[in-house]
């Protein structure tokens, strides 16, 4: 599972943060972002890209929803990692007499797949209050991120 | 007269059920000449959406009240605005597109409905809500482009299906939001989708059977753009072989974008019709170098061939998303001092144009807000626009955030139709005013998937905190007459009338009159739920009717409704900015006016 891979790339970039930084909070499953002195890690911030590409033209800007799409800002709190793939990669639909909603399967999209755990740790920090509205100040984008993108683009 | 008119007029439809004729122009042209009657969503062929009715007039508007309302039971953004023919009201619904033919003898009883059935992914390809900008009517039928692309004949009298045709794939990402435009015996159809890689086209199909006369792409060879290179001019020189893809690397003009979604107009003296084309895919210039041409471009074609007579590319190689669809408003008016057949169009790029339609002449470009700094002016030469580096979004390449770029990919205006009124000679524009920080980033394509490939912030032009003007416009000087703030942008389609007064709605939900001459506001009253729709007005059994469709949405209800960024650095914007939210929520409803017996 690609988005795996790139969790424990995460995971290692976070780890060199917290030499450096000696005690910043390390990026995990339940923790997929850092946010330091509102600076967050490259991943966190190309999940904002992404998501505002991709996703805001139903969800809203910043996970705030719209009139379209729930708000991913109070979803996101409890939704778990395999569940938000599964929405992401399989879509859903709710459809009745007044409201019609779907959610499209993003399988083959690989503007959402190669960033998926990106915006999934956006939104992380979005729902845990960890991250504002707008536009993050990021780190540097690290060598393994360009490579992953390449990669993953080509 | 227009009594007797209205009463013989089921006569005449039945009349005309007869075959094919190829004279729908000549009867629409006739029952406009009824101002009783709203006929097509643009009020007539020259887009003006001015009417003759004066009961209601800058004196007696404010006494004016509700008569009745209907509710269409949808809850998405309700664009464009009903039909009235005789003593029927035609409205439509966004997504799943419902049609009402409503009894204006009998309170807006419902005569028929027609629901299509149509597959809800066609839903998450709708770029910015699933909304539709009307039905048109010609010779007994109701034409409804529906969201996945399928074009319907309906008789108007039962809404029982004539014939069906299928426009575009939504699977492809192509969708459909725009009004139909019926000339002669043609529906012509344009297509959404430039948010999702497809290459826009106009579509002439028969009226009288649905079969596909002709098409016409925005780019591709000329036997896909019906462009002559010799014949077909840009400001009066040949546009030489192949120029649908000749500023294009590659083969990115196939996903080139240049859709087709908004206004279309038609002059019967010159027989050419007039539409714009949208913004070129993807939003990251990077990704396809070159003008892109003929994204971003007013085009006159012959409805009979298709062949374009001339085209202007407003905004070459767009750096920011200022689709040109925009409604082209075609007006017979002195020019610098020479009367001239006008086309005047108010680009989503802030510029407002004034050209000779006949010829594709270029005779005013000016800013319609006076905030607008991505270009100083444009070149009048060349028709191009002289960018500004610190505003190009391609200057400053991939993953760079350009800042303060004004207008937003709103534009000073998008589709939100202007009006024009021969008694002022003004023209009466609904604008947004907001401006945007744009980020480009390489994107993969992938059919029927998002091929966007930039992030945007949005916030309120510097210097203030409202988000709308409402302006009226002299387009042969250039200038702005008046200008009223409005707390959010103006997203509902405006209307002139021979009372001289002017009708617009707010996103709040608002329906304002104002003074055509002044701008002073008259009248005002909250309709359930924001405008995005078009106001008409029409008379009844010797009343005259103003009505309008609330419903808020539409891109402006994607983007407003959340509120905007509260803290833009640098920029000085607003921090204590209210979401629309606070003011108004979704629901359909028509909402009808007339003053008290």
């Amino acid at each position: 599972m690609t988005g795996r891979r790139r969790g424990a790339i995460l995971l290692l970039a976070a780890a060199a943060v917290a030499v450096c930084s000696g005690g910043a909070a390390a990026a995990d499953d339940e923790k997929p972002y850092v946010v330091e002195d509102g600076v967050v890690d490259w991943y966190t911030f190309s999940g904002f890209r992404r998501y505002h590409s991709e996703c805001h033209v139903c969800h809203g800007p910043d996970g705030l929803g719209s009139s379209f799409a729930p708000a991913l800002l109070d979803s996101m709190k409890t939704m778990s990692y395999d569940d938000y793939l599964d929405v992401v990669v399989n879509g859903r639909e709710k459809v009745g007499a007044a409201q019609q909603s779907k959610m499209p399967a993003f399988a083959d999209n690989l503007n959402v797949m190669c960033f998926v755990d990106d915006i999934f740790a956006y939104l992380k920090a979005r729902a845990d209050g960890a991250l504002g509205r707008g536009r993050p100040k990021k780190q540097a984008k690290p060598a393994e991120a360009k490579e992953r993108d390449n990669a993953c683009m080509s | 007269m227009r009594a007797l008119f209205r009463n013989l007029f089921p006569v005449a439809a039945a009349a005309l059920l007869l075959p094919a004729s190829a004279s729908a122009n000549k009867e629409l042209l006739s029952l406009r000449e009824d101002p009783a009657n709203w006929i097509m969503p643009t009020g007539d062929y020259a887009n003006t959406r001015f009417s003759k009715l004066d009961q209601i007039n800058r004196d007696n508007v404010g006494d004016l009240q509700v008569s009745w309302t209907f509710s269409t039971g949808v809850l998405r953004g309700h664009e464009g605005g009903p039909l009235v023919m005789g003593d029927t009201m035609y409205i439509h619904g966004p997504f799943p597109n419902p049609v009402f033919a409503l009894d204006l003898n009998d309170n807006g009883r419902v005569i028929w409905k027609y629901e299509p059935k149509q597959d809800p992914d066609t839903i998450p390809v709708m770029c910015c809500d699933t909304v539709n900008r009307g039905v048109a009517y010609a010779e007994g039928k109701i034409i409804l482009h529906q969201a996945d692309t399928t074009v319907v004949a309906l008789d108007a009298k039962t809404g029982k299906v004539l014939w069906k045709a299928v426009n575009g794939d939504p699977k492809k990402g192509e969708t459909g939001t725009s009004a139909p435009m019926i000339v002669k015996d043609k529906v012509f159809i344009g297509i959404s989708g430039g948010e999702f890689g497809v290459r826009g086209s106009m579509t002439a199909y028969d009226l009288n059977t649905g079969d596909l006369v002709w098409r016409a792409y925005s780019m591709g060879p000329d036997s896909d753009t019906l462009m002559d290179p010799e014949k077909t001019t840009h400001l009066g020189e040949p546009v030489g072989k192949d120029s649908g893809t000749a500023t294009w690397e590659g083969d990115q003009w196939k996903i080139g974008g240049g859709t087709t979604w908004g206004w279309y107009a038609y002059d019967p003296d010159l027989n050419l019709i007039y539409y714009g084309t949208g913004n070129p895919s993807t939003w990251n210039p990077s990704q396809r170098p070159g003008d892109n041409a003929w994204s971003m471009t007013i085009f006159a074609r012959d409805p009979d061939t298709g062949m374009a007579k001339w085209v202007y590319q407003m905004t070459p190689h767009d750096e920011w998303d200022y689709d040109g669809v925009n409604e082209m408003m075609l007006v017979d008016m002195e020019v610098k001092g020479q009367t001239r057949k006008a086309l005047v169009h108010f680009d989503r790029n802030g510029f407002a144009y004034t050209m000779d339609r006949e010829t594709g002449e270029l005779l005013v470009a000016e800013k319609y807000d006076p905030v607008v700094n991505w270009a100083t002016h444009v070149d009048m030469e060349t028709g191009r626009p002289q960018v500004v580096a610190k505003y190009s979004t391609a200057q400053g390449g991939e993953d760079v955030n350009t800042t303060g770029i004004c207008p937003a990919a709103l534009g000073t205006k998008d589709q939100q139709p202007a009006a024009y009124s021969p008694r002022t000679g003004l023209f009466y524009v609904p604008t947004n005013h907001v401006c945007m920080d744009y980020e480009p980033f390489r994107v993969s394509y992938t059919a029927g998937q998002p091929y966007v490939g930039a992030t945007l912030s949005m916030y309120p032009a510097p210097g203030g905190t409202h988000l709308g003007n409402f302006i009226a416009w002299n387009a042969d000087k250039g200038e702005i007459v008046w200008s009223n703030e409005e707390p959010f942008s103006v997203w509902s389609g405006a209307l002139a009338t021979a009372g001289d007064v002017v009708f617009y709605g707010t996103l709040e939900g608002f329906l304002k009159a104002i003074d055509a001459k002044t701008g002073e506001e008259l009248f005002k009253f909250k309709t359930p739920s924001g405008i995005i729709g078009n106001v008409n007005t029409y008379e009844h059994n010797g009343k005259q009717y103003v009505a309008v469709l609330s419903g808020v949405g539409g891109w402006a209800g994607i983007g407003l409704a959340a509120g905007l960024t509260e803290d833009t650095a640098g920029l000085g914007a607003v921090g204590a900015y209210k979401a629309l939210s606070n003011y108004t929520q979704l629901g359909g409803v028509l909402t009808v006016f007339s003053l008290p017996d």
